[in-house]
């Protein structure tokens, strides 16, 4: 089987205008749902009680959300989670009532009201540990971006480096939009999903520039452009078929996860796909667009030939 | 040139049986079983215990499925939860309240593993369902306390030292003292140097008034804010004895902050209550006049309760309450004049009066101090008083190792110190959910691993099923790297499994890519799975640290479930670069590497284009 049959490189970089206009143009439009719609953020970060509880039947939401408001809560968040019978209920901090006490009230005054009910989760994050993990999240980003941009400047030049940050960061924004538009829960575990695709997609990148490098050296007479468009056509078999089966898996999660894994799968999956894309269609023109030239990789040549002699 | 050096095959085969030898406690199911434990320190579960054990259960007819004791206590397996539960109760009557009888789920993995330390994955609350609380210890409330306790102190210091001040008042995190002239200010500055080390001095001139700003000096507070969290882990664990939790993980977590897990709690309001409780010293007489043996018929006297004496037999003791803990400021453990384990106790300038009023008043006569936990008060030791003791200071000896003497200090601290802590942090899984998470987790791995294991073999053929094999390698190692380490195992952390091998397959899709391409260009089959494998090892080397960088990061600045996926996520980076190349590898080389002449590679389709010109 061989899916990918190329007669001919493709001429992506001559596409570059027009890529990277698009580009621009998607990063935009997610800027702007974050800024005006904003993020769902998950209790992790805003602080606040989450229960899950479970019903032998499908519950009646409006039931619940009538007992809590006669024990004065009635700006909680009632819906459901999953299955029918499943309930999820957010509660802001009430500085008044004891965070451990407030899951206690309310599953009592759930109880009277149909005492199958069934207490699942409850998550209480009290705002200065909310405060601490949206602070922890930013810099685990922040981090992870310079690492990143080090080791390709290291391993490569630090054009590079710095071509697929802004294409991998360009991804990260676009998750962030399509969570912003639909408004799905934006948790601690989509951050980690987020890191996670960040640190993934540059794999991508780099094995573009791994073979742009080898081109480099194999293809003395051609132009950058065309050097490029080779690499991108003879990786683009390997691009594909990894994050297809990248994305098997987490399809698997999608179906078989559960609710608790659901949006980190759709984070993944938006990661995976917008990844093929920046990789060939965004991190490439940028490189192009700082000027590489062969000479920026000559030097690593030399360093690469000892790396070379090693197994 | 496609051959491995022996030593290269032995480490893959080594590594392997590592791995399946340390995974295999996995699939071992788990049984519910009682774990029962002495309460206190210095008993130990013995034999003895066992044969007790075995009676209680033998009377009601519960059959068990393995019984044996350990270092940590006394395990006993059952069929299923309701005899579980049956088994604990009968227990728990039977040996009272010297035992903690606690509920647990062991692994049914057989002993000799065990013996190896070979032990199932580590699981995290939101896989085993339990409570998870993070605390914060109120310095503020602490401070404050502090501070009025030294109010008190010093006044009375200063009144009688016959030093006159104006007012004495605390204003926020200081105490200021005004004073008159410049002269009681010296000589107040004086007296309180002396007395107490704890505390600075400032002096402030404030209109026509000299002041005196007292605050507490810098290692005071972080000595009383790291003795507010010790002690209060001291205290929440005798408390999380009593709900009867089997692995409870009660820890410092930075300089203010107590974590505490208990996995498998079922009852979350009851331990949400006993973690907010605290102990409460109390000093009392002990009544001699009146006959303990009629007490212990039935015919006490009003005036008296009975309680029975640590260590020792029962002892009535008067109603009345002479001192309580709020006295005491301080309690360290020590030695007596005779070398014996002694606590050595401090009381503040009232309970320094009042004791000196007690002991004066009641020489050769016995006092008894008791520890109130929840309802439950004990006699901790009941000492004749000697003589009088003026000095505030406090020696109660006998009947205690050094260990108990150190326990008691910090008891009668928490009891009397306890610093306020406010729970800043909750997640609770009921254990139906936590089953559920087990199996999402399961199935994602499982029908993602089948997904990709499909795929790779019907593209790649032959070399696709070696990928395949290298794979599931990668999977055992993973999972035997997590036994061995005993890392928390999240639900995060088994996406981050099936994450893995997503990404894993990448380096095995890199190298059968380029075998491609060499066989494409002409190379002969030989040369191009070598060139394969060389010249892909580059590429995924830089790839995997990229995302091994995120995962670092993921480690460094996430919590509880995100460090879970972190972990994973590093270690299968790890493994999945082991596996692809070296594991691969080996296999590729022993089934084509000796064959001189291999014409064609089963790599699945190579095709060439019809006009190739490089």
């Amino acid at each position: 089987m061989e899916f990918f049959r190329f007669k001919r490189d493709i001429p992506f970089m001559s596409w570059g205008k027009y890529t990277t206009t698009i580009s621009l143009a998607t990063f935009i439009v997610a800027v702007f749902f974050l800024v005006t719609k904003g993020l769902n953020l998950g209790v992790d970060f805003t602080g606040g009680t989450v229960m899950e509880v479970g019903y032998t039947q499908a519950a009646d939401l409006n039931r619940v959300r009538g007992t809590l408001a006669k024990i004065g809560m009635s700006d909680a968040s009632v819906q459901n989670f999953g299955t029918s019978r499943d309930v999820l209920i957010r509660l802001s901090t009430k500085p008044e009532i004891s965070s451990a006490k407030l899951s206690e009230i309310v599953m009592t005054a759930l109880r009277q009201d149909d005492s199958t009910v069934e207490m699942r989760r409850v998550e209480f994050v009290g705002p200065q540990v909310g405060e601490e993990l949206v602070e922890n999240g930013a810099l685990a980003l922040l981090v992870v971006s310079l690492g990143i941009i080090a080791y390709l400047a290291f391993r490569f030049e630090w054009k590079f480096g710095v071509a697929a940050i802004i294409a991998n960061l360009h991804d990260v924004v676009i998750i962030l939009g399509f969570f912003a538009f639909f408004q799905w829960e934006f948790s601690l575990t989509v951050l980690a999903a987020v890191l996670a695709i960040l640190g993934y997609s540059v794999n991508e990148s780099v094995v573009v520039f791994d073979r742009i490098r080898e081109n480099f050296r194999k293809m003395r007479k051609t132009s950058v452009a065309q050097v490029i468009n080779n690499a991108i056509t003879r990786t683009m078999s390997r691009t594909i078929i990894t994050h297809g089966c990248t994305q098997m898996a987490v399809c698997s999660m999608l179906f078989f996860g559960g609710e608790a894994l659901h949006y980190f799968a759709l984070a993944l999956t938006i990661g995976i796909l917008f990844g093929i894309y920046s990789a060939v269609l965004v991190a490439s023109p940028i490189v192009m667009l700082l000027g590489v030239s062969r000479e920026d990789l000559v030097r690593v040549e030399k360093k690469d030939k000892e790396a070379e002699a090693l197994p | 040139m496609n051959q491995y050096p022996l030593w290269k095959y032995l480490i893959v085969l080594v590594s392997v049986l590592l791995g399946l030898v340390y995974a295999l406690p996995n699939f071992y199911g788990r049984s519910p079983a009682v774990q029962i434990l002495p309460l206190r320190t210095t008993v130990k579960a013995d034999a003895v215990l066992l044969a007790r054990v075995e009676d209680t259960l033998r009377k009601d007819n519960i059959s068990t499925r393995g019984m044996f004791l350990e270092a940590g206590g006394i395990k006993v397996r059952f069929a299923d939860t309701d005899t579980q539960l049956r088994a604990k109760d009968m227990l728990q009557s039977a040996l009272g309240n010297g035992y903690v009888v606690a509920l647990n789920l062991l692994s049914d993995s057989p002993q000799w593993l065990t013996d190896i330390g070979a032990l199932p994955m580590y699981l995290g609350l939101d896989l085993r369902g339990g409570v998870h609380f993070l605390l914060q210890v109120d310095m503020k409330g602490a401070l404050s306390k502090s501070l009025d306790r030294y109010s008190a102190d010093m006044r009375a210091s200063l009144r009688e030292q016959k030093i006159r001040y104006k007012g004495l008042d605390r204003e926020g995190s200081q105490i200021i003292v005004k004073f008159r002239d410049a002269e009681s200010r010296a000589s107040a500055s004086d007296v309180i140097n002396k007395n107490y080390d704890d505390l600075s001095l400032r002096e402030q001139d404030v209109e026509d008034e000299f002041h005196l700003a007292v605050v507490l000096k810098q290692e005071a507070l972080i000595r009383m804010q790291d003795s507010a969290v010790q002690q209060n882990i001291i205290t929440l664990r005798n408390r999380v004895n009593e709900l009867g939790v089997a692995e409870p993980i009660i820890q410092q977590a930075g300089a203010d902050r107590v974590v505490v897990q208990l996995p498998g709690v079922q009852d979350t309001a009851k331990a949400k209550d006993i973690l907010g409780r605290t102990a409460t010293l109390e000093l009392r007489m002990v009544d001699e006049e009146h006959d303990v043996s009629s007490a212990l018929r039935g015919q006490g006297h009003i005036g008296s309760e009975l309680y029975t004496e640590r260590g020792g037999g029962p002892l009535l003791v008067k109603k009345r309450v002479m001192l309580t803990g709020e006295r005491i400021t301080d309690a360290q453990p020590g030695f007596d004049n005779n070398n014996q384990p002694a606590v050595h106790i401090t009381l503040d300038s009232n309970g320094t009066r009042i004791f000196k009023q007690l002991t004066r008043n009641n020489v050769g006569k016995r006092m008894a101090i008791l520890l109130i936990e929840k309802n439950q008060k004990e006699v901790i030791t009941a000492p004749v008083i000697r003589e009088e003791i003026g000095g505030g200071r406090v020696q109660i000896t006998g009947n205690m190792t050094i260990e108990e003497a150190r326990d008691i200090s910090l008891l009668l601290r928490a009891g009397a110190l306890a610093a306020p802590m406010d729970i800043i942090e909750e997640r609770t899984v009921g254990p139906s959910l936590g089953a559920e998470n087990i199996a999402s987790g399961f199935n994602s791995v499982l029908f993602g691993f089948a997904a990709i294991a499909i795929f790779m073999t019907a593209y790649y053929l032959i070399f696709g099923f070696i990928s395949v094999t290298a794979l599931s390698v990668n999977l055992l190692l993973l999972v035997g790297l997590l036994s061995i380490l005993q890392a928390t195992l999240t639900l995060p952390g088994m996406a981050a499994i099936a994450l893995t091998l997503g990404m894993a397959i990448d380096a095995n899709v890199l190298i059968n890519e380029r075998i491609r391409d060499e066989l494409r260009n002409g190379v002969s089959p030989q040369a191009a799975i070598n060139a394969g494998y060389e010249r892909a090892f580059g590429t995924i080397v830089d790839a995997n640290i990229t995302t091994l960088i995120a995962g670092l990061a993921l480690f460094a600045f996430g919590s509880g479930s995100v460090k879970g996926f972190a972990v994973v996520l590093c270690l299968g980076i790890l493994t999945s670069m082991f596996s692809a190349v070296m594991v691969s590898r080996a296999i590729v080389n022993l089934l084509y590497g000796k064959r001189r002449k291999l014409v064609h590679v089963p790599i699945g389709q190579v095709w060439k284009p019809a006009s190739d010109k490089r």
